[in-house]
């Protein structure tokens, strides 16, 4: 069993666990051992029955909650949403993340050394997929002795995984909360992220991605990259509220190409912060990992018969103003679910703020989400009275689906 | 309940009428189900699965806190969510009078299911027509108490009206109850339901 961290403040320490086992991937490719990096909130109950699991989305990490010191700058991306007596409350559940192989938080990724050149794998390191992330969630899970999570629940890329493990390991979630996200991209979405994968690739350092030996990073695509993309997680009426056509510190125009408007020097601080957070290598893979993303691609483009293995039952949040992930996506899976005579809750929440939303606290939204979480802790409540062990139900032994 | 109305000791009698037409553990929709007290009603009493349909906002967390499955969507777009012959009973409760197509929302009721069930106020009820009648002025009561000019119920109809868009429709009527919102029993509605009837309650399925 691993050590638990978390405290009353909230901070958190990441941890690590080595798997030696080769991995064969989706894409084939093969990794030789992987370690994954995850942190953990909250305690899990003797029943074993309370614990959670966070899928992370494109730009996430495992850092979901709490804080890693007192800067006020070090808040998990999800902290809004969970903690103690947060509609996630960390009080009651065992709340686990990690982050995604591929990544370059921790885990095995572009960035981690390969141990058969002992340089960073760059573009040797193989595609990855929604179903990988998975089974490799599957193995931390064995690891963590959770034979069967209260809930798995994610937004956007996140959900997606949420979704992929209701159809992946039936027996090992009682619950799927799926938030802001869709059964497959459309060729919109693929289209916006080829752009931002463009943008890296044409980027002169970028080296064919393997910058790291030159000790550069393929700046000017990230920050492109993450501009477009940002854009594209805003609606239209959140930029204009937000920005309007307002001018940057002055009144009149300067008729220069540097940044004059709002708008522009906001998406150029979005862009630069996040070219030293984040690996151009694992963004490539992650938007990818989207693309790639189509449950039903084995079963005839049927949503409702890829959804058949699962038995979970099913929480869908879409919002409004989402284009990127828009509630007609989540309505389709919504209507599988039901296809499939599953139970399953969708809220629609109205709210200007796109896609995300899903990140934000806004009330419609994280009264729904504190409902069910609620739902749920009672669920647990219920079997500890009839005596059921979850531990009874299932063997443990995440195996390659 | 629904906020269409201003009906509060209707529920408990209203519910245990529908109960007795629900299969014990068929599946079961009802839309406009409000905070979702009548579908959990019927989940503990008659063991029925199914979902309930839901715009407002302010009900859906409440839904989720009645233990029931709700689905947040607009009724006025059809039942396109829900496949053909899906489901034992569909249960519009309280709202048809607010709807923008009802004819359409009826005909794909008995698309997803074998039989309905719809209650609404009766307009025919003898103190909307005395409020006409003699005061010259679109009614106003405890259940329907909004003006003429904000009120969301836009499609209000009588017992007998429904009746004949039953027949219009090819639904055979299985049961009709018409009861006062106190839920007391009187000769008069016994004899005149669609005079002395505030709240309607129909069963139907196809013919």
């Amino acid at each position: 069993m691993a050590t638990t961290t978390t405290d009353i403040n909230q901070l958190v320490e990441p941890q690590q666990v080595r798997f030696d086992e080769t991995l064969v991937l989706e894409s084939n490719g093969q990794l030789d051992g992987y370690t994954l990096a995850y942190e953990t909130y909250g305690k899990l109950n003797a029943r074993g029955d309370n614990a959670l699991l966070i899928c992370h989305a494109l730009s996430g990490d495992h850092h979901v909650a709490g804080r890693y010191d007192d800067s006020g700058k070090t808040y998990g991306w999800w902290h809004l949403l969970i903690g103690p007596e947060k509609p996630i409350d960390t009080n009651k559940f065992f709340v686990v993340c990690s982050n995604n192989i591929g990544g370059c938080h921790g885990s095995t990724g572009p960035s981690s050394i390969n141990p058969s050149t002992d340089k960073p794998y760059g573009t040797d390191f193989p595609l990855v997929t929604v179903n990988d992330w998975v089974y490799t969630q599957a193995k931390l899970s064995d690891y963590l002795g959770i034979t069967q999570w209260a809930a798995v629940i994610g937004g956007s890329l996140g959900g997606m995984q949420a979704m992929q493990w209701s159809i992946s390991y039936p027996e090992r979630l009682r619950h799927c909360i799926v938030i802001a996200s869709a059964a497959k991209l459309n060729a919109q979405n693929i289209g916006f992220n080829d752009v931002a994968r463009q943008a890296i690739r044409t980027d002169p350092d970028f080296h064919n991605g393997n910058y790291y030996e030159h000790n550069v990073a393929p700046a000017r695509g990230m920050r492109v990259a993450r501009m477009i993309g940002h854009i594209t997680y805003l609606s239209e009426d959140m930029m204009g509220q937000k920005f309007g056509r307002n001018l940057r510190k002055k009144a009149k125009f300067d008729y220069e190409f540097t940044p004059e408007f709002e708008v522009e020097s906001y998406l150029r601080y979005q862009g630069d912060a996040f070219i030293n957070k984040f690996d151009a290598n694992t963004y490539l893979l992650m938007t990818k990992a989207l693309d790639y993303y189509d449950p039903a691609a084995e079963t005839d483009d049927d949503l409702t018969k890829a959804l058949a293995p699962a038995t979970a039952s099913f929480l869908v949040v879409s919002f409004s103003s989402d284009w990127r992930f828009s509630p007609e996506r989540s309505r389709e899976v919504v209507r599988a679910l039901q296809s499939n005579k599953l139970n399953v809750s969708y809220a629609e929440v109205t709210c200007p703020h796109g896609h995300d939303s899903f990140l934000l606290d806004i009330d419609d939204y994280t009264r729904v989400v504190r409902s069910y979480l609620n739902r749920i802790a009672g669920e647990s409540v219920l079997g500890s009275e009839l005596g059921i062990d979850p531990k009874d139900t299932v063997t443990i032994e995440a195996k390659r689906v | 309940m629904s906020k269409l109305l201003n009906i509060s000791t209707l529920s408990r009698y209203d519910h245990q009428i529908i109960s007795e037409w629900v299969e014990p553990a068929s599946r079961v929709i009802d839309l406009g189900c409000g905070n979702g007290s009548l579908l959990k009603h019927l989940q503990i009493s008659k063991g029925v699965t199914g979902y309930g349909v839901e715009l407002n906002p302010e009900m859906i967390d409440q839904c989720i806190d009645n233990d029931i499955n709700v689905i947040q969507f607009n009724l006025d777009q059809g039942l396109g969510h829900f496949d053909s012959d899906s489901f034992d009973t569909v249960i519009l409760s309280l709202t048809l009078q607010s709807m923008r197509k009802p004819l359409t929302l009826l005909e794909e009721m008995l698309r997803v299911g074998r039989q309905g069930i719809v209650t609404f106020p009766n307009f025919a009820h003898w103190r909307n027509r005395w409020q006409i009648a003699v005061g010259g002025s679109m009614p106003e009561s405890d259940e329907l108490p909004y003006k003429w000019y904000d009120t969301p119920n836009i499609h209000l109809c009588t017992l007998n009206d429904f009746h004949q868009l039953c027949d219009q429709l090819g639904f055979q009527i299985e049961s009709s109850i018409a009861v006062r919102a106190d839920g007391k029993q009187t000769l008069g509605l016994k004899t005149m339901p669609n005079l002395f009837g505030e709240i309607a309650l129909c069963r139907f399925s196809k013919r």
